[in-house]
């Protein structure tokens, strides 16, 4: 009996998280899919990339040069002991271009932006302005959902850029100017082990799956939302926790599929 | 036309990150952007390339002069065969310079040396051009085949000979 109870429990729980990702890309597929209407959708799409990527740039820009004074700083004390600190910079770029500028960017954008996408829609739907839309004709997926989702895929791989740049020119400041190691070795080094192809547009590849996934379970998160205040503060939560999680779990995946 | 604050920022913002971009290709992987068209490409076989891989370097006397652009073997020979690109501007190379593949250090990354050849028209040698052999190549020398040669000699002398000095010189001669 307890058995049954138990397989009964794991079927509808599946169930109901299948459903959820069926909700999910039927939501994302008619936000996106249909006649592009560029010109009504590009001042929408404008605002949001404001909100969504500019407004996180002060917090990428402290974060992305605190993380790489901290790497200059750490990487220096260990090479030192083996006279090896002329790999500085290419221990900095490698670690930060390959692993932490796309997963930090995404966990900082899903905390910083994730999060306030999905308020600001449960809110919406709380107080059914998303059906007063419907009322007007208006598709709120293509008027609502749509221009944020191409808002954070455009932006947060520019961040991620902003962030890597940022990181590099951290570990720098650290390891060249305050700890001595010779500037032309720090750079001659990490251009001799950075590849353009192999390093930099793996980066990018990382970052605009990150983007999508997180974005996508914000929107998500927000439009499928109980109305109600409770509902709203535990969807949110839902898409920090789930988006970071996700973000971690793909980079795994990535990482093991591309290097 | 209509100034609008939000449009003005998303505009720097997206500028900023192009040129963030554009810094990383250049300062840190170190791309150049004139480099790729102007060369020429030449090939040579090579009994063993070792772990010699894609865009390694070509030098002459330590100074890069292009990259190696593709590995592959020869499907009827069975031979492994190197493709490198070298800057046009390095155009007087002889067909009788030889090509060889070193190692920078004892474990460092492997690139392919190329000495300069003696060039002279009434002995039929050519300047290289695009999609000519080097005849003359050098394999990469791998650690494991000269232990194993060193080992197998040592065990041989041993066998032979009591003497240590009569056995290094064993070894010598194999190598």
């Amino acid at each position: 009996m307890f058995i049954l109870n138990l397989i009964l429990k794991l079927g509808s729980w599946g169930q109901r998280r299948l459903s959820a990702i069926g909700r999910a890309t039927i939501m994302l597929f008619y936000s996106l899919v249909g006649r592009p209407q560029f010109r009504k959708n590009f001042p929408q799409l404008i605002r949001q990339i404001y909100v969504v990527g500019v407004q996180s740039i002060s917090i990428i820009v402290v974060s992305g040069l605190f993380i790489g004074m901290v790497l200059g700083l750490q990487g220096f004390h260990v090479l030192v002991d083996f006279m090896a600190e002329g790999a500085l910079g290419q221990m900095v770029a490698l670690a930060i271009i390959r692993e932490l500028g796309p997963v930090v960017t995404a966990l900082l954008f899903a905390g910083r932006a994730g999060s306030a996408l999905t308020a600001e829609i449960g809110l919406k739907k709380a107080t059914e302005q998303l059906l007063s839309m419907e009322m007007m004709a208006v598709d709120p997926l293509r008027r609502v959902i749509a221009p944020r989702f191409w808002a954070g895929v455009i932006s947060l791989p520019l961040l991620t850029i902003i962030f890597t740049l940022v990181g590099i020119f951290g570990g720098k400041l650290v390891g060249v100017d305050w700890l001595g190691v010779d500037d032309g070795i720090f750079w001659s080094g990490m251009q001799s082990s950075i590849d353009f192809w192999d390093d930099l547009m793996m980066c990018a590849i990382k970052s605009v799956v990150f983007a999508i996934t997180v974005i996508w379970i914000a929107l998500f998160n927000g439009y499928d939302l109980v109305p109600t205040s409770v509902g709203i503060s535990k969807a949110t939560t839902n898409t920090v926790v789930q988006s970071s999680l996700a973000v971690l779990g793909l980079d795994f995946v990535l990482t093991a599929v591309m290097f | 036309m209509k100034f609008s604050k939000i449009e003005f920022t998303v505009g720097c913002f997206i500028v900023a990150a192009i040129i963030c971009g554009v810094l990383l290709a250049l300062k840190v992987a170190g791309l150049t952007f004139d480099f790729k068209n102007d060369c020429y490409t030449v090939h040579g076989y090579f009994d063993n390339v070792g772990s010699l891989k894609l865009r390694s370097p070509v030098k002459i006397g330590g100074v890069v002069v292009g990259r190696v652009s593709n590995i592959y073997v020869d499907p009827e020979k069975l031979v492994p065969v190197v493709e490198m690109e070298i800057q046009r501007k390095y155009n007087m190379l002889s067909s009788e310079s030889k090509a060889s593949i070193l190692t920078a250090g004892l474990i460092g990354e492997q690139y392919i040396g190329i000495t300069p050849g003696f060039y002279d028209e009434d002995m039929g040698t050519t300047y290289l051009k695009d999609g000519d052999r080097i005849n003359d190549t050098g394999s990469a020398i791998v650690l494991e085949d000269l232990i194993g040669k060193f080992l197998y000699s040592v065990n041989k002398s041993d066998s032979s000979s009591e003497s240590s000095s009569s056995g290094s010189g064993d070894a010598e001669n194999v190598q």
